[in-house]
């Protein structure tokens, strides 16, 4: 934070201002044309991660919002407005419900509602890591490589410590 | 009698106590075996603690606490939020909460708040958790652990929920954030490594007066809304981190260039670094680092940042549901509230001011290093 302090007097001086009309493009020249097509690329790329993430984020909504009534259903002592069923007995740390993949594979094909609600929670946990996935792929479109290495970079990261973590 | 005494004290302790949560988790030492983290004895009593014994009112309830607490199992990764509450009054004292409450009106009540924290959460760029963790213990009695789980999940609902409008409206700085990951990332990782080298306490002193500087610079910097036109920070020409956005509130393209990279690394290595090991939301270092350090307009920052807390979020995400920290019922409506929130918190992003997002942030920051302060200070 001190640091921009300093960063910030020499940027606004001319003799700085005269290297960065050099640097200023980047990595190389492009001329009107070119960046007017790269921006409509990038323009392209935004809408897709948009939408991918609109995608996922109802997706999971929808399954969050099936497994609910599901459960509710299976329940009937669950939806009364008041009545002596405490929601304390479903939030308690004795509460069981499925955290791994194989329960939740079992309690989904049983058609229970707790492991249809996991699934669209998992669901969501999934939409920032999809959308680095795309961030390389737009990057490899947009024939960006330094932005490609450090999107891949960070996707390995991520995935790896999954596996770090053991989960 | 008694019971009402409990009451009070949890309401107390739920809202500055953190260290009794602490003590608390200690007692599962399974839950925690696959974190390593520095052991230290936490058996004196905080400040309100103090106070509410010399009030002759929470002896008893802090005796039944102590009993059985060797160590601090460590605090979690809890992305958006750091302060934690008193658990497991649940079982002492079940009735002190509404447990007339059924199923149905918990879900629907958790529901509209998370609404409440996904707007606030999206705005400042700080995530849902903010909110979530302490209305989840205090207000309904929720173990820890599940408040946890259940901010993990906030937080990444809040980042996808306001992305999906954001990066539509070009607020986020994709190469930036992208960017700036590298570090973060890194961080989170070495920060699971390093947490056996620091006292915890003296990281929540160390957090607590950075984020308190922090907040100082945010703040004074709130009339100063003009973008940078030029750039010499090499790194950020030769990635091309510089960008544009069209801000509602002033009705015009605004473009800006990106400065001090280098010192935007390192602080986001930090961020990383302390969101594994104090679990904290590392937003409350991100939306500085980018506004403060890196020259970002507040809006930008704000949005980066909600992207980048969703990343950081769903690294971890994957132990909390192994762990099972991830309770249905809970994160169910948090995950649809919260992203119904954040939506329309996008949304509000771009029509109110640069300004005015500054001081709901800096409002916010002033309360978690408060809590930091405290936390290292009295615990």
């Amino acid at each position: 934070m001190t640091d921009s302090k300093r960063a910030r007097p020499p940027s606004r001086s001319p003799a700085d201002a005269s290297t960065e009309s050099v640097t200023d493009h980047g990595r190389r020249q492009v001329d009107p044309d070119e960046a007017a097509a790269m921006e409509e690329k990038i323009r392209k790329v935004e809408i897709a991660i948009s939408l991918t993430l609109r995608i996922g984020v109802v997706l999971s909504v929808i399954v969050i919002a099936v497994g609910l009534g599901i459960m509710f259903s299976h329940h009937a002592d669950y939806t009364s407005i008041s009545g002596h069923f405490s929601y304390m007995t479903l939030t308690s740390p004795h509460t069981a419900f499925p955290h791994s993949f194989g329960a939740l594979r079992h309690s989904i094909a049983n058609g229970d509602g707790q492991g249809i609600v996991v699934l669209g929670v998992l669901l969501l946990i999934l939409t920032p890591i999809l959308r680095v996935a795309i961030g390389v792929l737009s990057f490899i479109y947009e024939k960006d490589p330094p932005m490609t290495i450090v999107t891949l970079y960070v996707l390995v990261v991520l995935v790896g410590s999954f596996f770090l973590a053991g989960a | 009698m008694p019971e009402r005494v409990v009451l009070d004290s949890n309401a107390v302790y739920g809202f500055l106590g953190e260290e009794a949560a602490d003590r608390r988790r200690s007692q599962h030492p399974s839950y925690w075996s696959r974190r390593r983290h520095s052991s230290c004895h936490q058996n004196r009593p905080n400040l309100i603690g103090r106070l509410a014994e010399l009030a002759g009112s929470a002896i008893e309830r802090r005796d039944l606490h102590s009993n059985g607490i060797e160590a601090d199992g460590g605090t979690p990764i809890i992305p958006g939020r750091g302060s934690i509450s008193e658990p497991r009054v649940v079982q002492t004292s079940g009735s002190t909460y509404n447990s007339q409450m059924t199923p149905l009106d918990f879900v629907i009540s958790l529901a509209l708040i998370s609404v409440a924290a996904g707007v606030l959460g999206s705005l400042v760029g700080l995530g849902g958790g903010v909110v979530i963790v302490p209305v989840l213990t205090i207000f309904y009695g929720v173990d820890i652990r599940l408040a946890i789980g259940a901010s993990i999940v906030s937080v990444i609902a809040t980042s996808s929920g306001a992305a999906a409008a954001y990066v539509r409206e070009k607020m986020t700085n994709l190469r930036a954030g992208m960017f700036l990951e590298i570090a973060t990332t890194t961080g989170a990782v070495s920060g699971a490594y390093l947490t056996t080298l620091f006292p915890s306490r003296f990281l929540f002193i160390l957090f607590g007066v950075v984020l308190g500087y922090s907040s100082f610079a945010t703040y004074r910097k709130r009339h100063s809304a003009e973008p940078l036109t030029v750039s010499n920070d090499r790194i950020a020409n030769y990635f091309n981190l510089h960008g544009s956005y069209y801000d509602t509130a002033e009705k015009k393209e605004i473009s800006y260039k990106v400065v001090g990279t280098k010192p935007g690394l390192v602080l986001m290595y930090v961020a990383g670094l302390v969101s594994a090991l104090l679990g904290i939301g590392s937003g409350a270092l991100k939306v500085p680092a980018m506004d403060v350090a890196m020259h970002l307009p507040m809006k930008v920052s704000s949005a980066t940042s909600n992207f980048m807390i969703g990343v950081t979020a769903a690294a971890s995400a994957g132990v909390y549901f192994a762990r099972g920290q991830i309770d249905p019922i809970i994160a169910a409506p948090v995950a649809a509230g919260v992203l119904l929130g954040a939506t329309f918190g996008a949304k509000v992003l771009g029509r109110i001011t640069s300004k005015t997002v500054r001081l709901v942030f800096v409002g916010v920051l002033v309360v978690i290093s408060l809590e930091m302060l405290q936390k290292g200070l009295f615990s």
